[in-house]
């Protein structure tokens, strides 16, 4: 199959956006910054190619795992799941309503494609270590990709498995941190001393890079990138609340919800309207 | 019991490649015979249990069968919420094996005291709680677990145990089994303290007093259909466990039995106080200090039979 141009991704991820944003209006519902500062790390690993997943099987045992670690950031990963195929769009409409499989952070049985729930930080990534052993012991060649948040950085959690992965040589992760610089009431440099973020991971083990988080080209170079000898890891500097405006950098957002003139706002400076 | 453990996972996972190990830095010398018979399935994952469980949960979402194994403090408290979530939210057929559970660990402190574990476990939606009360069950009990395909706790002693149901026969996850016979009072127990449920029987006995014996080496789900025969049958029941006597074994059969509406027998409940300990000692010692020793829970259950 051949793969999507860079033009063809940055379309997909603004519609994305647009429907995110669309998506946060309707059901009322936070953690819209969150969402859309991941917005192009799950498009580089659901659209691009570089990580192999199959709507049509998506338990294909040899598929690649893809786990957003951070689950609230599950606005995208519903909109990027819905418009790669995994289940028909109309099912967003019904997220958050009562009754719906969909709730504000993924489950195992929200959808085809969620490979772990997630929703409380500094397990995504542990739970895909065990994956990537798996797949080791199973002498299969799938790879794991994380998203864990700047954030998630604040659980030990995190920093066992930092720990584990590197020790077990597990070449077969990949991680990509968002940050975006804010958690949920501060600086994500400020709450806890996060920096120098990269030199951390590296300090740990890990092949640590850093990449702008809203470049696909960039992203999708480093899903492409061969295997080392450790897991690897890209600190991707991103903008909360990307793609608008008024939203940018602006941790309000957070938790508010935009108004209708706000989502017509948004998708006009997206180019959708 | 654990050395009972360390044998016959190696012994199952000569047979099923998809058996793997991980160990939180615990059980040094204890498994090199896994080891060497299954290289590359054990993983000691160091003393990060809440890591070592989300490992484990990942592995068995991928078609494995993995075994976490480390003390029972370490492996339920201390990573609650990994078991919580990314074992039984995601369905994930891991087995998780506390050793050195209840008292076993007595002169250690209240560190490794292991009281609450069936307690908050307990509210685990999927969970099931095996207490097997010897070195041969702790053998049926990890087939079971294995085969069971869902998540599963069990909860072991330590070394020395001794055996107390030799040849048991196949496990089976949910059902209680009747060791002894006696029309006056019930004797119900989980797990390793069996031994002293044993010798309350025994000390009854010498004071003409005839108790059943039932070991439920399954927590949850409880057998409800034993319990509703032991409850009709019975003027006394004795609930023993190694455990916290808030939310542990005697809490699930009052749950149980408000549920199934089985009041009638005076239900007397043996198992450790609301209190940490602070004084030395070992296990023995331990077990007097909270009343349950197979003479203290003897006389208990003679006073309630008492007219």
């Amino acid at each position: 199959m051949s793969r999507p141009s860079l033009a063809d991704l940055e379309r997909i991820a603004r519609e994305i956006r647009g429907e995110v944003i669309a998506m946060s209006h309707r059901a009322d519902t936070p953690h819209l910054g969150s969402a859309l500062s991941c917005v192009d790390m799950l498009v580089a690993c659901y659209f691009s190619g570089a990580l192999r997943v199959d709507p049509s099987n998506p338990r294909n045992p040899d598929r690649d795992r893809i786990i957003l670690s951070k689950g609230h950031g599950a606005m995208a990963l519903y909109a990027v799941l819905a418009y790669r195929g995994f289940f028909p769009r109309e099912e967003l409409l019904t997220f958050n309503r009562e009754g719906s499989r969909f709730q504000e952070h993924p489950g195992p049985h929200t959808a085809p494609g969620i490979e772990v729930a997630t929703g409380s930080l500094g397990h995504g990534l542990a739970v895909g270590l065990g994956m990537a052993l798996a797949a080791r012991s199973l002498q299969k060649n799938y790879r794991v990709a994380a998203i864990i948040s700047d954030g998630e950085c604040n659980e030990g959690s995190t920093w066992e498995a930092a720990l584990f992965a590197a020790a077990n040589k597990l070449s077969n992760v990949i991680v990509m941190i968002d940050y975006n610089k804010w958690q949920a009431t501060g600086r994500s440099d400020e709450v806890l001393a996060l920096r120098p973020l990269r030199e951390k991971w590296a300090a740990f083990g890990w092949d640590a890079v850093e990449i702008d988080g809203h470049d696909l080209k960039a992203l999708v170079e480093f899903l492409d990138a061969p295997a080392s000898d450790r897991p690897r890891i890209a600190v991707c500097h991103t903008i909360k609340g990307k793609g608008c405006s008024f939203m940018e950098d602006d941790n309000n957002w957070h938790y508010r919800v935009p108004t209708a003139e706000e989502v017509e706002k948004a998708r006009k400076e997206l180019g959708l309207a | 019991m654990r050395n009972a453990f360390a044998s016959e996972i190696t012994k199952l996972a000569e047979a099923d490649p998809r058996i793997h190990l991980l160990s939180g830095d615990i059980g040094n010398r204890l498994f090199n015979d896994f080891q060497a018979k299954c290289p590359g399935r054990f993983f000691n994952c160091g003393v990060a249990e809440a890591n070592m469980i989300s490992v484990g949960a990942g592995m068995a979402l991928c078609g494995l069968k993995p075994v976490a194994y480390t003390i029972t403090t370490f492996i339920t408290a201390r990573c609650f919420e990994q078991i919580k979530l990314d074992v039984c939210y995601n369905e994930a057929p891991l087995v998780i094996v506390g050793v050195g559970s209840g008292l076993a660990y007595a002169s250690l402190g209240p560190t490794h005291h292991a009281f609450e574990d069936m307690a908050i476990l307990r509210t685990l939606p999927g969970l099931t709680i095996l207490a097997p009360a010897d070195p041969p069950e702790v053998r049926t009990a990890l087939r079971a677990a294995l085969a069971h395909g869902g998540p599963v706790y069990m909860r072991i002693g330590k070394k020395g145990e001794p055996t107390l149901m030799p040849d048991p026969p196949p496990f089976q996850i949910g059902k209680g089994r009747i060791l002894r016979k006696g029309a006056d009072a019930c004797l119900l127990s989980t797990g390793v303290v069996l031994s002293e449920t044993l010798h309350a029987a025994e000390a009854l006995a010498a004071r003409g007093i005839q108790a059943t014996v039932v070991h439920m080496p399954t927590v949850k789900p409880l057998d409800a259909e034993l319990l509703g025969d032991m409850f009709r049958t019975h003027r006394v029941i004795g609930v023993v466990e190694e455990h916290s006597r808030i939310g542990g074994f005697s809490s699930a059969v009052l749950e149980w039995a408000a549920d199934a509406e089985a009041f009638g027998p005076r239900l007397l409940r043996f198992g450790l106080p609301d209190a940490f300990i602070h004084e030395s000692g070992e296990q023995e010692y331990a077990r007097g200090f909270c009343g349950i020793r197979g003479e203290q829970i003897a006389e208990n259950v003679a006073r309630a039979l008492e007219p």
